[in-house]
Order: structure tokens, then sequence, then C-alpha cells
């Protein structure tokens, strides 16, 4: 068990595209971190400079205190699970999780030790003598987690374990991956692009955007204090709603109405190069229905009636969209966002909201609603570099804050 | 000989997913075809009459023709003379001195060639894989000799080789090499293996594509070597097809001819069976002990054939699904 530490950790290619940017990132011992990033963020990439299967372009990767830029994978004893298990195909599963304790050169009946507590914690047992082709893919999964715990390395690190599987088995193994982390309270680095995943796994999440660390923080905190635009729609789901909003004197004009600010934002704003028009985000849960609001919650919001499209009921809640007119959020953080979904017009085809309500509430689809939204609950972010301007010392305070 | 069986299989597991779940057994215990299923089975063999004709026009009918021809005495010189004399012709061939100096020096040539291409050629393969750089030219240089016809490649080999003249000879001072008998096998074997190693290398530059990059990266995490990577991993994934580069090359280089015809034309006891089954057969005109080489070497062939089958045969399971890809 060690702490890894990456100081300024820079990838760049021959060619001159650089695939990771002065990465900073202290893992403690025995703590589960989560990269997490849409597809090409570099996350992958820094999982393998770890591994020692990338050579580091500059920067510093230290284990145990210890500099292991140049060491080879195997002096570096960490073991890794890939996405798609990498199983040797000729070994049984037997042999495949006594491979690395086969080259460490342990004796057999160690070997035939270990092999069988991990066959057991992993519920192998039954399968110690079966071919990798003869196994489900959860099993696959299972083994080659075997294979990484058998011989205790200083830290796990995993590559998407968990994406080659159907979404079921997907929820059952994320349980099993995380009982098996504190049990053994091995440090784990784990790359994933399903915020899900990261958000119930983690100790601590790691943002990545474009080869470079967007926010670094515990799940909870990166969910309600976003620092810029594409931490705050990449976690959650549904994701945070996006709007335009035009700056005007001592208040935000929006497509769901005037938006008041507090006297911190109004200070920002009143300076020479303070952007004019920003974006306004409000998360889904930040609705509710404006005949449900108590007297004194009312006043921490502010009202306005939109067209009702769909309504979606849970059970516990209800989902509605809504459209609104005005002019729709547009930023390059948004647009990679809405390309990594596979969807156009992330954040509001037209301006859509997606909002979270009470069960209670009577909304019926095709009518005019009157909703309330959460003015303390509510980011405002630059549109030119997607800060998020509501944050104050790493908090969010929403629009009023003083 | 693999072909058939993969086609067979190919068609088993092709069978279930075909148009109609025909039920699994009919009333007879026999399985009971749908109507469209016996169309298509008919069209099948349609379809594949034309080739398996011809097939058995080229192959079949020679093949049965010099069986019938080894079990008769008949020699051209002597046409009058013919007759059938059952397997005469077979202990006289297997008790002569002849065929059997030819036999060692065949299996000699094959053992040698085959062990050293598979070497070298696994090296080129690994290079002409890994190479980023250049990567078209390193490919097109390693395959330059393949590319040569093997008669020109001999030629050129014996003209290098030939003492005053050839600038090998001169190399390796006095002495003409292709006189001698060692030399002359040795530089019979070079020029095959000089040949055929970029075949071997393209054989098995095709297997090193099938193993997953993801199983070498695991390997090395879990502490393997270079070597270790290589021969734990690679080679056991490998395994078909190295068996099957084996054994194209080793049916090749039993059939060994066109080098030998050029480089020494047999003499100083370098003919291989199928020079000797050649010189009976076209240059002595003795149809009868000709074909009986040829019926012999056709044998060996076929042993040769089914000891790697049955090879590939173990080699099946778990190789099956390269790198438990889903």
């Amino acid at each position: 068990m060690a702490d890894i530490v990456l100081d300024k950790v820079s990838k760049s290619f021959p060619d001159g595209t650089v695939a990771v940017r002065d990465v900073d990132l202290e893992i403690a011992d025995g703590e589960f971190v989560i990269l997490v990033g849409p597809s090409g963020c570099g996350k992958s990439t820094t999982l393998n400079m770890i591994a020692g299967l990338e050579d580091i372009s500059s920067g510093e990767l230290r284990i145990d205190g210890e500099r292991v830029n140049d060491r080879a994978p195997r002096d570096r004893d960490i073991a890794m699970v890939f996405q798609s298990y990498a199983l040797y195909p000729n070994m049984t599963v037997r042999e495949n999780m006594a491979f690395p304790l086969r080259l460490a050169k342990l004796d057999r009946a160690t070997i035939e030790q270990k092999v069988a507590e991990a066959a057991k914690v992993l519920e192998l047992t039954p399968l110690l003598d079966r071919k990798p082709a003869n196994l489900s893919g959860g099993q696959r999964q299972r083994v080659a987690m075997g294979r990484a715990i058998v011989r205790s390395p200083k830290a796990f690190l995993m590559d998407e374990p968990l994406s080659n599987l159907d979404a079921k088995l997907r929820v059952q193994m994320r349980t099993v991956v995380s009982r098996l982390q504190k049990q053994l309270g091995t440090t784990t680095v784990y790359v994933t692009h399903d915020q899900t995943e990261a958000m119930t796994l983690g100790d601590r999440v790691v943002i990545m955007r474009g080869g470079a660390v967007q926010q670094i923080g515990p799940p909870q905190e990166l969910y309600d204090h976003p620092a810029n635009l594409f931490v705050a729609g990449f976690i959650g789901s549904p994701s945070m709603n996006f709007l335009h909003a035009a700056v005007e004197e001592e208040r935000l004009r929006t497509a769901v109405g005037d938006v008041p600010l507090g006297d911190r934002l109004r200070r920002e704003l009143a300076a020479e190069d303070a952007p004019r028009e920003l974006i306004l985000g409000i998360r889904p849960e930040h609705f509710e229905d404006a005949g449900l609001v108590d007297e004194q919650t009312r006043g921490r919001g502010t009202e306005f009636e939109a067209p009702v499209e769909i309504v979606e009921s849970m059970g516990s809640d209800k989902y509605v969209y809504l459209t609104v007119s005005g002019e729709r959020a547009s930023a390059a953080e948004l647009e990679e966002l809405a390309a990594d979904v596979g969807a156009d017009g992330f954040g509001g085809g037209a301006a859509n909201l997606v909002t979270r309500l009470s069960a209670e509430s009577t909304v019926a689809e095709g009518e005019n609603r009157r909703l309330w939204f959460n003015l303390e609950k509510i980011h405002l972010f630059d549109p030119s570099n997607g800060r998020n301007l509501t944050l104050h010392e790493g908090r969010a305070a929403g629009a009023l804050a003083s | 000989m693999s072909t058939e069986t993969e086609t067979a299989t190919a068609v088993d597991r092709a069978g279930p997913t075909g148009a109609v779940p025909a039920p699994r057994r009919g009333r007879v215990g026999r399985p009971t075809l749908s109507e469209g299923k016996r169309a298509e089975r008919r069209l099948g063999w349609l379809l594949c009459a034309p080739a398996a004709l011809v097939m058995l026009a080229v192959t079949a009918y020679p093949i049965l023709y010099s069986v019938w021809l080894s079990l008769q005495r008949f020699d051209l010189k002597f046409p009058d003379e013919r007759e059938f004399v059952g397997l005469a012709n077979y202990v006289t061939v297997l008790t002569n001195d002849y065929w059997w100096t030819a036999f060692g020096v065949t299996m000699l040539i094959t053992v040698v060639t085959v062990a050293v291409e598979l070497v070298l050629g696994m090296g080129l393969a690994v290079v002409m894989h890994r190479t980023i750089v250049g990567r078209g030219l390193v490919r097109t240089s390693a395959l330059i000799p393949y590319g040569i016809v093997t008669v020109v490649a001999a030629f050129s080999w014996r003209y290098a080789w030939t003492p005053g003249t050839g600038y090998l000879a001169t190399l390796f001072g006095e002495g003409a090499p292709l006189t001698e008998r060692a030399s002359a096998l040795a530089i019979i074997m070079l020029a095959e293996i000089w040949k055929t190693t970029p075949f071997m290398a393209l054989l098995l530059m095709a297997g090193l594509a099938l193993v997953p990059e993801d199983l070498l990266k695991a390997a090395s995490m879990d502490g393997a070597t270079a070597w270790q990577r290589f021969t734990r991993v690679m080679l056991p994934v490998m395994k078909p097809a190295i068996l099957v580069a084996l054994l194209f090359r080793t049916l090749d280089a039993f059939r060994v001819f066109d080098n030998i015809f050029v480089l020494t034309a047999g003499a100083n006891e370098t003919s291989s069976v199928s020079m000797l089954a050649y010189n009976n057969l076209i240059r002595g005109l003795n149809l009868g002990i000709g074909s009986t080489m040829s019926v012999l070497i056709f044998l060996a062939v076929a042993i040769i054939a089914f000891v790697f089958v049955k090879l590939f045969g173990t080699a099946a399971p778990g190789s099956t699904d390269e790198g438990g890809r889903r």
C-alpha cells in the first residue's frame, strides 16, 4: 500500500499533440480516486503513465515517496485491471491468477494458498479450472480482479473495468469493487467515462478535459460547487440546465425571468472587463411547482411560467420538461459535453428545461405552469472561460450572495 | 486439409443461425428440414459442383492414375514389357539405397530449413509488426526474396558460387563448394531459407496481429520480462498461426526441387525425393518406378499433414476465442 503523487505530469507525443498537461494529484494511502471525463480527455493516458505503460514526457511520478518515472511496470508493484479483462486465453482461471505470483518466483504452496484465498473472496472457486473462453463477462471481470488482488500490490489501477458489462451487472459489480477496495484498503485509481460510477465509487473524483484537470474533490463537493461550466455539465443526471443570461445593471435578464444579483456579484460584474453575458446554471431538483412552495421558502427564489411539454412520473418525483423562449446558452464546454453524450443542443434545444418536481405536483402535459426555482442554488458561468462566478472560496453561494 | 476442416466448422456454426429454426429431431429420428432449408442445401451443392468436378478432374484422376501406374512394370524404353506387377515396384524402391539417401537428404533439408525459417521468420515478423517508421519500406524489402521466381534466384545463387566468376565463391577462398556434398547441401538450404523466410514471416505476422495489445500490457503489469511476454503470452496465443505456417512450409520443403535442380542437379548425392522421382519418371522414362516414388511422396506429405491436423486439434480449445474478447 502506498501513496501516489503526480507532480506536473505531462504527456506529449512526437507529432506535438499534448495528451496530458501538468497534472498535479496527490493520492493518499488507501484512497479510492476516480479519473473521469469524456473520451480523449487524457484519463487513460494518465493511468497508463502511473502504470508505466506510457513514458512520462515531463514531471515526476512518485510512489511511496520514490521517483518511479523510469521504472518498468514490473518494478512498480502495481496491478491493473483492463476494460478487455486481458485474460490469458491459454491458461485456466487458476493459472491466470497464479501468473503474477509465478513470475515473482513464489513457492508452489504459497501460490496455491493465495490463489485459493482470492478465489474465495471473488467467489471464483468453482471456476478455477475453466478457461476464460468458457466464462461469462462478469466472471471474466472477476478473474481479472482476482489476478490483480492476488499479489497484494501497492496500488490497483482500473481502466474502465465495468464498461464491457451489461447495465444490470455493472451496478452489481460496482458494489463488488467498492466492497473489495474497502476490505483491502489498497490505494486505487479508477478510470471511467461514466459519471454515475465516478459519483458512487470514489473518495475523490478528478474531472479531466482535454488533458487538463478541471477539478478535484469528493463527489458531493463537485456536484454542489462545480468550479466551471464543464464540471457543472458533466456531473449530475439529468444534467444541469444552462440558459443564456444578459447582465443588466443589478440583475440578469433570462428566459426564466429576471434574476436579482447580490452585492458581491454586482461588484464583480461592475468591473471594466467583466463579461456582459453569462450562462445561468440550475439543477433539475432546484425547481419546484410554485403552488407547493411555502411562503418562507418562496422568498429565496423566483417564479416563472412556461408551457409543459412532457411529464415523466418516477413515483418518488416527477421529471417535467418545459420549453422557454429565449437565446440558447452557448460555450465551447457545452458543445463538447453535447458531443460526448452524442446529443445535439445539450443544455436545451430551443432552451428546454429539465426539472424535477415533487410527486404531489398536479402538473399536466400541454398546460402553462408556474414554477419556482431557488436562487441560492443557481450558478453563473463566464462563457468565455467557463469559470463559475458564484463560487467564492470554493463554495457556491447562488446569485444573491453578498 | 486445414481449409476443409475450417469450412466444415463454419458450416456447422452457420447452420443453426440459418433461416428457419427447424425442429431438432423428426419422427424418424432424423432432423426434418423445412422446404426453404432443403432448397438452400440443394443450391449449395449446385454452386459447389463445378469447382468440385474440376478438382476431381485435375487432382483425383492423376492421383489414381499414378497409383495405377505404380502397380505396373512400365518403362517407355521397353513399352512391350508392360505388365501388372502388384507391389513389386514398392519393394524395389523401398529397398533401394538411392531412395533412402534422397529421403534422408529431403528430411534433412525439411527439418533444417523449416526450423531456421521459423526462428528467422518470427524475428522478421516481430520487426515488421513493431516498426513504426518506414513500415512500408521495411515490409517491402523483407518480401523481395519471396517475389523472385525460385529458378531465377537459384541461378543467381549458382553463379555466385561458381569459382572464378562468383563473388561468394571468391569470398570463401579456393574450391568449388557446389561440387562437394556437405557444402552443396548447405548452399541449397541457404537458398531455400533465403527464399521462403519472408513467406513464413508473413504468415506469422498475421498471427502476431491476433495477440491483443492489452494482453501484453497485462503481462508486463504482472511482472513479465520481454522474453516472458514472448514465450508465455505471445507464443501460446499465436499457436494456431504458427502451426499453419509450419504446415505450409513443411509440405513445401518436403517437395524441394527447383533449387536442387539448378544448383547441383542432384550430383554428389544431393537429390531430394522429388528430384529422384523426376529423374526416373521424366528422364528415365520409367513410368512404373517414377509413379511409385510419386505415390510415396504423396503418402509422406499426407502423413505430415495428418500429424499437423492432429496437432491443430489439441490447439483448438481455448485458443478459439483469442484474448478472451467478447
